[in-house]
Parts: structure tokens; sequence; C-alpha cells
């Protein structure tokens, strides 16, 4: 197996009273795409979230346990939280672009971090944008309003984004949820090309999309992770029951 | 009609469904119906009278008047030359109809106290939709917003009695009474309209944005500085322009606070009159249908028109905010 990249150990996280994520003990391995499944309200998301402490802007949250990002604790006290969440990129289920322009939404995170260069920026704007095969649509409309693109344009905007500020993790909640076949599809693509450089973890409802673009797939189910492995054993050979029942499309 | 559609007909006789409507319930529904249409149309009605009484009685003043009196009268002197006087004053036996001091002390009032209010209602509002954790705001904002409720009489008067007498010791104003201690009380009104409307256009914001904005890694206040305000800036300016139109109708505060001169200056520490406060100071002593008590009304039609001016750019700002808010 590659590098590890990401390390939870028993990860603990209960909204108020209510215990969302039960022992999480995970590696996730370094520039490979990760998968994590499992029917709705099972913490996948919420998992997520723990990862650049995005739950932080949430009352009530309380997190227990350790998760290691290249053997730092992102948890430990003295942890700069905005720095951590420059390093690590999120892509949300709905496209959340600003009210900008395209280009003034791929520089302001070069921006907030003190880039001010205009070419540097234009640089910017334009490796991000062929990253995330989006600047044959854009190049010309650059300085148009970003909300005036079609909803899987938004989507790989908002990856384009996230990319901008140079982050070696990239987090997606379901990014593809909201979109039709072909943007799914390009969407899909794109994490393909992006693994190459990015460690990747997904979030999916879709079990298709998982097998289609995952290394590594977890399975979680009620707040426990039911299952980790390769996603071609996950989705053929499956060692849980719980977790052949779901992926054979028997609940969930 | 075969067998099966008679059979379903000759059961519409013990039917449920086929009971009749009493011809009472369909009476009182239309009573209901024309209470309320009435009620609505009533108030729509008395606006329009009002408006009606307002510009017959104010355009009046201008038979006897005339339009360019209300700016300046020209008065010979008695060596021959011509002057142009800006002076509001009525009840001499020359009398002088300019508006001019009074828009002017108007504006002296108004405008320093936008600005006041600008800056302290903006940063409460950023402070309620931003900072405050949600108990405290559930907390904070009807608060405030019942400080915009207090009676403008009262302010006047602690103004008038205390405010005055404090900035007078701590600045030296050339007049105790003066269009600064004005402006701070009307900013007492002001604050609470501009707080609370900065809070709603801040709120109305989707989450989703600042989620963006700090998984892009900005902080707090980048967040809101960079994305929040200017997702909102036509509902923070639209409050703006609310809380200058009420600093423009303010009649109470003005008159106790003010001091009344009708000064034509820029310093702000003189005594200044404002449009509102004349109408209410002189509307009770004036004879009816003089030119004066005419001219009280045609004041009226100029600060509806403002004001109305004013209320209509916030509306339109704030449907066009509510446009483009829903993605």
């Amino acid at each position: 197996m590659k590098e590890i990249k990401i390390v939870t150990k028993d990860l603990n996280l209960y909204y108020g009273n209510k215990q969302a994520l039960k022992n999480i003990t995970l590696n996730i391995p370094d520039k490979r795409v990760t998968a994590f499944i499992g029917p709705s309200g099972c913490g996948k998301s919420t998992f997520l979230r723990v990862l650049n402490r995005m739950n932080d802007l949430i009352d009530n949250v309380k997190i227990e346990g350790e998760v290691s990002v290249d053997g730092v604790n992102i948890y430990d006290k003295n942890i700069d939280v905005v720095n951590l969440r420059k390093n690590i990129g999120m892509v949300f289920q709905k496209s959340n672009l600003f009210p900008k322009t395209i280009y003034e939404n791929i520089v302001y995170g070069p921006k907030i971090n003190g880039i001010n260069d205009k070419k540097t920026l234009n640089e910017i704007v334009e490796r991000t944008c062929v990253q995330s095969a989006i600047w044959d649509e854009v190049k010309d409309r650059l300085n148009e309003n970003a909300l005036s693109l079609s909803g899987g344009q938004q989507q790989r905007l908002c990856i384009a984004r996230a990319l901008a500020v140079e982050p070696e993790i990239i987090l997606m909640d379901e990014p593809a949820s909201a979109l039709d076949p072909i943007s799914t599809a390009k969407i899909e693509e794109l994490i393909h090309d992006l693994k190459q450089k990015y460690t990747i973890v997904i979030v999916t409802h879709n079990m298709q999309q998982a097998a289609r673009v995952s290394d590594m797939t977890a399975f979680f189910y009620l707040g426990e992770l039911i299952e980790f492995d390769r996603t071609t054993k996950i989705f053929t050979n499956p060692s849980k029951k719980q977790t052949e029942d779901y992926v054979t499309g028997r609940f969930g | 009609m075969n067998e099966q559609e008679q059979e379903f007909y000759s059961r519409s006789t013990d039917s449920k469904y086929g009971k009749k409507i009493h011809k009472f319930t369909r009476t009182k529904e239309s009573l209901i119906k024309l209470f309320f249409t009435l009620n609505g149309v009533a108030a729509l009605i008395f606006i329009i009278l009002i408006f009606i009484f307002l510009f017959k009685e104010g355009f009046r003043a201008l038979e006897h008047i005339g339009l360019l009196d209300f700016l300046y009268s020209s008065r010979t002197a008695a060596d021959g030359t011509t002057k142009t006087i800006f002076e509001w004053y009525p009840t001499s036996d020359d009398p002088r109809f300019s508006l001019v001091p009074l828009i002017l002390g108007t504006l002296m009032t108004a405008i320093p106290a936008t600005i006041i209010s600008t800056i302290f209602g903006v940063a409460a509002g950023i402070y309620l939709s931003e900072v405050a954790n949600p108990k405290w705001k559930e907390f904070l904002k009807p608060l405030i917003e019942l400080f915009a409720g207090i009676p403008t009489v009262v302010i006047g008067f602690i103004m008038l009695v205390i405010g005055a007498s404090f900035f007078n010791d701590l600045l030296h104003p050339d007049n105790r009474l003066n269009a600064f201690v004005a402006s701070i009380g009307l900013s007492f009104v002001i604050i609470p309209v501009i707080a609370s409307l900065t809070e709603d256009a801040l709120h109305s914001i989707p989450n989703d944005l600042r989620m963006a904005s700090y998984g892009l890694g900005a902080t707090k206040w980048q967040t809101i500085s960079k994305v929040i305000l200017p997702a909102a800036f036509s509902g923070v300016s639209a409050s703006i322009i609310l809380g200058f139109g009420r600093a423009i109708g303010e009649t109470m505060i003005v008159l106790m606070a003010a001091g009344n001169a009708a000064n034509i200056t820029s310093n702000i520490f003189l005594s200044v009159r404002t449009m509102t406060a004349t109408i209410a100071a002189e509307m009770g002593e004036v004879s009816q249908g003089s030119d004066h008590y005419y001219s009280l009304f045609f004041i009226g039609i100029v600060l509806f028109t403002i004001t109305f001016i004013l209320n209509l750019i916030a509306e339109i700002i704030i449907n066009k905010m509510r446009k483009k808010n829903t993605f």
C-alpha cells in the first residue's frame, strides 16, 4: 500500500448527547482516492468534516480521539485551524460559489493568503482551471458572474477554487449528487486526474461512483466504520455481511 | 347508460358526498370576505386622503407665495441695491418663506446622525449576525429593536436636559442646543433601525458561502469583510437609506435638542431648525388660511417627497437583494 496520509484513532464524535461517530480507526493513503459510502445519517459526511475541523463551526460538537495528518495531531490545541484548512481543500455537495466573478472566486483563496501580484494570480487562475477541466469553458468569460455558469460548471469551478490554495488533500462531500450524468462523468474524470497530485477523500451516496473513482472504500453504518478495504474487494468480495447487503442493494 | 353506471348514479340518494351547502354558511363566508376587503381598502383610502389633503393645502401656498419665494426672497434695500435673502421668517410684517435654512437644518442633523448610526448600527448588525452566539442574539436583537420603540419625546427630553449639558461641558459648543446634540439624539433611534436591518441582510446570506470561505482557510474577519458584507451590500445600504429617511422625518428629538434657530451654517455646533420641527412648532399658533398656514403644508409636501423617494429607493434595493439571494 502507498504511504499513509491521514490517520484517525478511536475517534468519537458527539452532537450534544448523541454519539454520531463511534471508535473510528482508519488510515487514508496518500495520492489515492478514498471513498466513504453508507446510508444517510451514517456519519460519513460528519467524519469528512472531522478531517479539516469544519465541525468546529457547529455548536455542541465534542470530539475525542486522534486525527493525524502527516504525523501531526490536528486536534492539538495549539494547531492553527485557519492554516490547517488552507492545506485541506473542501468541495461541498451544493456548489457554493461566491456571488462574484469567476476570476474573483478563484483568486479569493490566494488573495487571503497574501498573494496580490496580478501575474501570479492570472497564472493560478489558468492553472487551476486547466486542472479542473473548465478552462476552455470559462477563459473568455472570467469577468462574468460565477453564478451564471451551469450547475456542473459551477461545481468544477468550486474544485478549481479549492485547488487555488494548493492543498495536498481535497475533501469532497457528495460533489456530484446534484448533477446530471454528463457533468457527473466530467467530475469523476477530474477526480481521476487529480489523484496524481492530491490525496482525495470523497463521500458519495452513489455506489457505482465509489466503485468507479476510488481506490479504497470505507463503509459506514450508524456511526461505525464497518469495513475499510480496497474498493475492488469491498464491491466484489466484502468480508462483512452488512457491507455485502449494502453494496448489493439489499438495504440502504 | 349501462347497468354499472345506473348502479353508480342510484347511489346518490344515500351518499355522504351530496350534502347541500347551507344558505347561511354561504352568506357568512361572503360577509367575512367583505369585512376584510373593506378594511384593506379603507387603510389604503385613508393614506390616499392624507396625501390628497396634504397636496391640496400645500399647493394653495403656491397661489399666494410662488415657488421661487420658497427658495429665496429678493428685497430692495434703502440704497437701491437688491439683496437675495435666504430666511424663514413667515410671521414678520415682511414675511420671508425661504425653505433653504430649514432644508439645510434637516440635513445638518440627519447626515451626521446617519454617519454615526451607520458606524455603530452596521457594527452591531455584524455582531448580532456573525459574532454573537445564538442564545445571546435571541436576547439582544429584540432588546435593540425595543430601543427603536422608545418614544422620541423621551429621547429628546434626555438630550435636552442631560445630553446637551454633557456636551456643553465637554466640547464647549457655540450654542448649548445644536445640530450635533440633535444628531446624537437621532442616532439613538436610527442605530436600532440600521442594526436590525443589517442583521436581517447578513442573516439572509446562505451559510454555504461562509463554509466555502472557511474551507479555503479564511479567518472569520476575512469571511465577514470579503464575502458576507459584499454579498449583503445592497441590503446594508438599504438599511442606511431607511435610517436616513427616519432621521429626516424625525420630529420631537430635533424640536427639543437642535435649538430651533433657522441658521444657515456648516458649523455643527450652532443651533439649526429642521423642516419637521418648524411644522410642529408653528402649526399650533398659525392662523388657519394664512400664507404661513399653507406654507407649512408645503414643507409637508417637501418632506413627504424626500422620504417617499428614499423609501422607494430602499424598497427597490431590498427587492433586488431578495431576488439575488435566491439561488
